[in-house]
């Protein structure tokens, strides 16, 4: 991967530039989750539940672009930490009837610690060895959920998930559920954000970039990589605290092997450390399988086709290449008096 | 505490570095004083870098010790020594080609203040930029200010690469080669900023170079290392004149 992109956000340090404009992000981010507040209008059931389920994903691709894409740890456990906190939200609503807030905190605090525990080996040797640790640990868990059947249902799966319910009401009906997801998006997206202008982004940055250098400079490689890669985990785990809910009933199958794969493809497609990169390669993740849908199971091998193809045209995904069109139209521009 | 410890900021005793069978570097004592500039020279493979990196943690020494104004330091990981004063080049550039050269000095200082809670959550700045800024024009790299590094000359990063080691307020700087591959031009702002760093500063530095003329005009003291052992230690001058240096190192 030698996409050496710089999140946006990263290296606004100076506050005396950030404070005298609104950052663009923001503005972004705030707009966006407005248009999609309204965006289902009219779309019916299942367009409401594919919205829906794309910013489900967009949450877990942005964990694993924090890993990965800003830190460069080479991680093969999203899916993994996406499926505990589904089965934790799972378990502890639908068997244990807690409310779906604490259920959320769980699976937030359970991933994000056992993200530090299974970052330890990137602490080690960097790379293949950490993608070989974390696939063992995707299989592991995907084991469990499967053979455990007093817990977990096994095969069967867990059904009959309740949606969370606000101010009193259940939000059962579609649009009041994506609305939910759609702010609690914007939280997850503007925490970032944040995370990404302060010095940590910055630490981040500079540990994928040469980890060498950046201890020699006083970052703390053994912390922030821990950081990075339990922050990351903990979005894995807050997607599945959203994704069980929304689709009701789950089984082992969605977090398998595959799905670690299926994200990092969605990472690398919608353009590696990019703040937004994570929406346009879950919009890829989420919507080609559905219109792939004729092929079968042939979907993930045609998805990874294509971001293979766009990988070659453009190494930074999605955004990337916008980035290198706009930068030419700029040129362009500027040329022509 | 150490008898030398009075005044003597970094202090390195009986060093040595074994690869498998090649000793790097066999028993290097040496020590540095407060508002000091030591030179280390000799021939290539001599072990210089390898010594600079067992000082700095990078590499676990075989045998000796390291002090820090009379602590132990030795084995602490490199980011820990960082941060308790030691600042570093590597004989190889390492700039963030990415960031902006005010960006790369910001995330050279902002490790060295505060806690990482107080990080994420502080103010966001908290005088870095300033600092920044400071050292900016200190190496008179205004005008390059908010260019990405990656555009710079080679010898304008080589200049940015010095100047993050100084970030942080460290109590002293080991530069590996500061001067390799630098042009003519370059080459006499970066000594003039290294000695105005010092004079002015009261910057203290250890500096590995094969630019005989550099290290000469620049440095206090000099130690000529060869094949891992000390070989002679004096005043310019007296190195100069040294005729097992002669032979060693600067005859050939
Ligand atoms: N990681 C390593 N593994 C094995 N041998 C090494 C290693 N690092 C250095 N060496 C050997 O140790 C010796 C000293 O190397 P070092 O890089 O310290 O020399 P140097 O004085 O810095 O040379 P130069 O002037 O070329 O930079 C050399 O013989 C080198 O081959
Ligand atoms: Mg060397």
């Amino acid at each position: 991967m030698n996409a050496r992109t710089d999140f946006a956000a990263v290296g606004q340090g100076a506050p005396r530039r950030a404070l005298s404009r609104i950052d663009p992000a923001l503005v972004s981010i705030v707009l966006a989750a407005a248009i999609l507040w309204f965006a289902p209008v009219g779309m019916g059931r299942y367009g409401t539940y594919v919205l829906t389920l794309w910013l489900v994903m967009a949450i877990a691709v942005m964990g694993l672009n924090l890993t990965l894409g800003v830190a460069g740890l080479k991680s093969l456990a999203q899916a993994a930490f996406m499926g505990i906190g589904a089965y934790t939200v799972g378990i502890l609503t639908a068997k244990a009837g807690m409310s779906w807030y604490p259920a959320f905190a769980i699976a937030t605090l359970a991933t994000f610690a056992m993200g530090i525990v299974v970052g330890f080996p990137a602490l080690r040797v960097r790379a293949h060895y950490l993608a070989f640790v974390t696939l063992a640990f995707t299989s592991l868990v995907w084991l469990v959920l499967r053979n455990e059947e007093w817990l977990t249902g096994g095969t069967f799966g867990l059904s009959n998930i309740p949606r969370p319910t606000l101010f009193g009401a259940r939000l059962d009906d579609a649009l009041s559920f994506h609305r939910f997801v759609v702010v609690v998006t914007m939280i997850l997206t503007l925490a970032i954000w944040w995370l990404l202008r302060s010095p940590w982004g910055r630490a981040f940055l500079a540990l994928r970039e040469n980890p060498v250098r950046a201890a020699s400079l006083g970052v703390d490689v053994r912390a922030y990589t821990l950081l990075a890669f339990a922050i990351g985990s903990a979005y894995g785990g807050m997607a599945g605290a959203l994704y069980a809910p929304l689709v009701e009933f789950i089984d082992p199958s969605p977090f398998a092997i595959s799905a670690s794969f299926f994200l990092l493809l969605m990472v690398v497609a919608g353009g590696s450390g990019y703040l937004f990169g994570p929406f346009v390669g879950a919009l890829l993740g989420v919507v080609l399988p559905e219109w792939l849908r004729f092929t079968g199971g042939l979907y993930l091998i045609i998805f990874a086709a294509i971001v293979l193809l766009l990988l070659i045209a453009c190494p930074k995904g999605v955004l990337g290449l916008a980035e290198m069109l706009w930068a030419r139209a700029a040129r362009l521009v500027r040329r022509t008096p | 505490m150490n008898a030398v410890a009075g005044n003597a900021v970094l202090e390195v005793s009986g060093l040595e570095k074994h690869f498998g069978g090649i000793k790097a570097v066999r028993g290097v004592s040496f020590s540095v004083r407060k508002g000091e500039i030591l030179g280390i020279i000799g021939p290539n493979g001599c072990g210089k870098s390898t010594l600079f990196n067992c000082i700095l943690g990078q590499l676990a020494p075989s045998a000796g010790t390291v002090r820090l104004n009379g602590e132990d330091v030795t084995g602490l990981r490199p980011s820990d020594l960082n941060r308790r004063g030691v600042g570093r080049t590597f004989q190889l550039l390492q700039v963030f080609p990415d960031l902006t050269v005010r960006e790369n000095l910001v995330l050279a200082g902002q490790e060295h203040h505060g806690t990482m809670m107080g990080r994420l959550f502080g103010p966001r700045d908290a005088g870095l930029s300033d600092a920044a800024d400071r050292m900016i024009g200190f190496f008179k790299l205004d005008h390059l200010a908010d260019a990405k590094a990656g555009g710079l000359s080679y010898g304008q990063q080589k200049l940015l690469d010095a100047a993050m080691a100084f970030m942080g307020g460290p109590q002293i700087v080991l530069l590996d080669e500061p001067a390799g591959g630098v042009n003519l031009t370059m080459l006499a702002s970066l000594k003039d900023r290294l000695r105005a760093m010092n004079d002015e500063l009261g910057a203290t530095f250890v500096v590995i170079e094969h630019n005989m003329e550099f290290v000469m005009s620049l440095c206090t003291r000099v130690i000529v290392l060869a094949e891992g052992k000390v070989l002679a230690e004096g005043t310019p001058a007296e190195v100069r004149a040294d005729p097992a240096v002669m032979e060693a190192y600067l005859g050939h």
